[in-house]
């Protein structure tokens, strides 16, 4: 059973068990533009919440992605170095940035869940 | 992101309504509310560019006459570009010099079709209008400068930009490359110029700003045109090798730093007699201390403006003043400026990227090959 939580910064996070896979939101990448260059962590990086954990790229400019949670990261999306558009084309499939554990499950908890994001959403646009 | 009061106080073009309702998304720029994007997003509008035709809302750009008794030889005074030879109905790029030899401004220079000698035509960067204009007022006073705001100015740029253009203007497909003649299209009076900031052949269309939304939207009804945002125009321009002031130029650097030797005539190299000629002229024989180049960083991370340059031993040597991805180039490329021994194609040096160097060639721009209109084929 898997559970999907957003921040305000538009990555998701996706837990299954004690295994987290995060990337950005389709509004993310919507805003980026197309993505020409993603910088993912590698392997046994310790990430903290908040603190910047990958890099994309559009043509125009660099924004940094930031953890969701804490924890380590377990893989870095080796596929987006020389298709970096998965992240436009599919960004809550197979253009995944990392996985990583956690190392503080109620951190998760505190994250919007998809009717929250939603609603977020909705209120930037307004 | 900026508050409504501060997009409230925003200028708009004359085509603000259409770049609405093309679903573009607005940015300010230098005072402006301008089209970054369109819809079909900054990758594919400059693609577009070099396969067809885009056409780019330049209307913040500042155009004026100057007027004033032989006005290109007073002009001379404050620009190293050579004026008095340029012909009627051709343009002249050049420099606004501040008495350091610094640029002020990057800014195009034409002569009227009528041969009229008291009359120059300007475009300047948006974002210099006021003070460039104040530069030319203090510099020639007995000039009158007319300034055009209620115009609109209108790119068209691509290989089928002469295609589009000529079903609605006969002759300009005849137009050499850097000259402007008045046309009429749908009726309207336009001033046409063979010229742009994409190094595509293309077209730069001064219209009235009454007049400027129909013939804009005639251009976009034909089949090859695509609306395109300031974001693809700074890509294009970036893989043509073109500078941008305020970042690849500024008051401190000089044209021989930047590359601009070729835009400094023969006669005034020899003369001098414009701002800043005594540095600029020692700097022409002597070499400059720092030269703007091309670099191509060999991995797929492109580096920013203000990435430090590095000899690979650790040394500062430059700074990288554009930088971005190239959607022709198909990979990141940049310009900078470094200092002139490190400045020779093929010299590798280290970009620093988030606290890790980058490996990158100097080389030669510009990036995509230059294809302005040199004359029937």
């Amino acid at each position: 059973m898997t559970d999907t939580r957003y921040t305000k910064e538009h990555e998701w996070i996706r837990l299954d068990g004690d295994a987290a896979t995060v990337g950005i939101t389709d509004y993310a990448q919507s805003q980026l533009g197309d993505i020409v260059f993603v910088e993912v962590p590698d392997s046994g990086k310790a990430i903290a919440k908040g603190g910047e954990a990958a890099v994309v790229e559009s043509v125009k400019a660099a924004s940094e992605v930031y953890a969701p949670v804490s924890g380590t990261v377990t893989e870095g999306n080796a596929g987006l170095g020389d298709a970096p558009d998965t992240v436009n084309s599919d960004p809550t499939g197979e253009g995944w940035f990392f996985k990583m554990t956690l190392s503080d499950a109620a951190e998760f908890d505190g994250l919007m869940d998809q009717a929250a994001y939603d609603a977020y959403l909705k209120e930037i646009d307004a | 992101m900026p508050d409504s009061a501060a997009l409230d106080s925003l200028l708009t073009t004359p085509l603000d309504a259409l770049h609405r309702s093309l679903g573009a998304k607005m940015v300010p720029f230098a005072g402006y509310s301008m089209p970054v994007q369109y819809p079909l997003g900054v990758l594919k509008e400059h693609l577009h560019t070099r396969a067809a035709a885009g056409l780019f809302d330049v209307s913040h750009m500042g155009q004026a006459d100057l007027v004033g008794d032989a006005i290109a030889v007073a002009l001379e005074s404050l620009v190293p570009g050579e004026l008095q030879a340029l012909k009627p109905g051709r343009i002249r790029y050049t420099q606004l010099l501040n008495d350091d030899g610094g640029i002020i401004d990057d800014l195009m220079i034409a002569k009227p079709v009528d041969g009229d000698i008291n009359r120059v035509h300007l475009v300047v960067n948006a974002a210099c209008k006021d003070k460039d204009y104040a530069v030319l007022q203090a510099g020639l006073p007995e000039a009158k400068l007319e300034r055009k705001d209620d115009h609109a100015l209108l790119a068209l740029q691509g290989p089928e930009a002469v295609t589009v253009l000529s079903r609605l203007d006969t002759e300009c497909a005849s137009m050499p490359f850097m000259s402007l003649r008045p046309a009429t299209i749908n009726g309207v009076d336009v001033v046409i110029s063979r010229c742009g900031y994409t190094g595509e052949d293309g077209f730069e269309i001064s219209i009235s700003a009454a007049d400027a939304d129909a013939v804009a939207r005639t251009l976009l009804e034909q089949p090859e045109v695509e609306p395109i945002g300031l974001g693809a125009r700074d890509s294009l321009r970036l893989e043509s090798g073109l500078c941008l002031y305020g970042h690849d130029m500024d008051d401190e650097t000089s044209p021989i730093e930047a590359d601009l030797t070729w835009s400094i005539g023969k006669r005034r190299r020899a003369e001098g007699g414009f701002p800043g000629d005594a540095r600029i002229l020692k700097e022409l024989h002597e070499g400059p201390s720092r030269l703007r180049v091309g670099l191509k960083p060999i991995g797929r991370a492109p580096a920013r403006e203000g990435a430090v340059i590095e000899v690979p031993d650790g040394a500062a040597v430059g700074v990288v003043t554009s930088g971005g991805f190239g959607p022709t180039a198909e990979g990141p490329i940049a310009m900078g400026y470094v200092a002139t021994e490190h400045a020779k194609p093929g010299t590798r040096l280290h970009l620093i990227v988030r606290g890790k160097a980058l490996e990158a060639d100097v080389v030669a721009m510009p990036f995509v090959p230059q294809r302005y209109y040199r004359g029937s084929k």
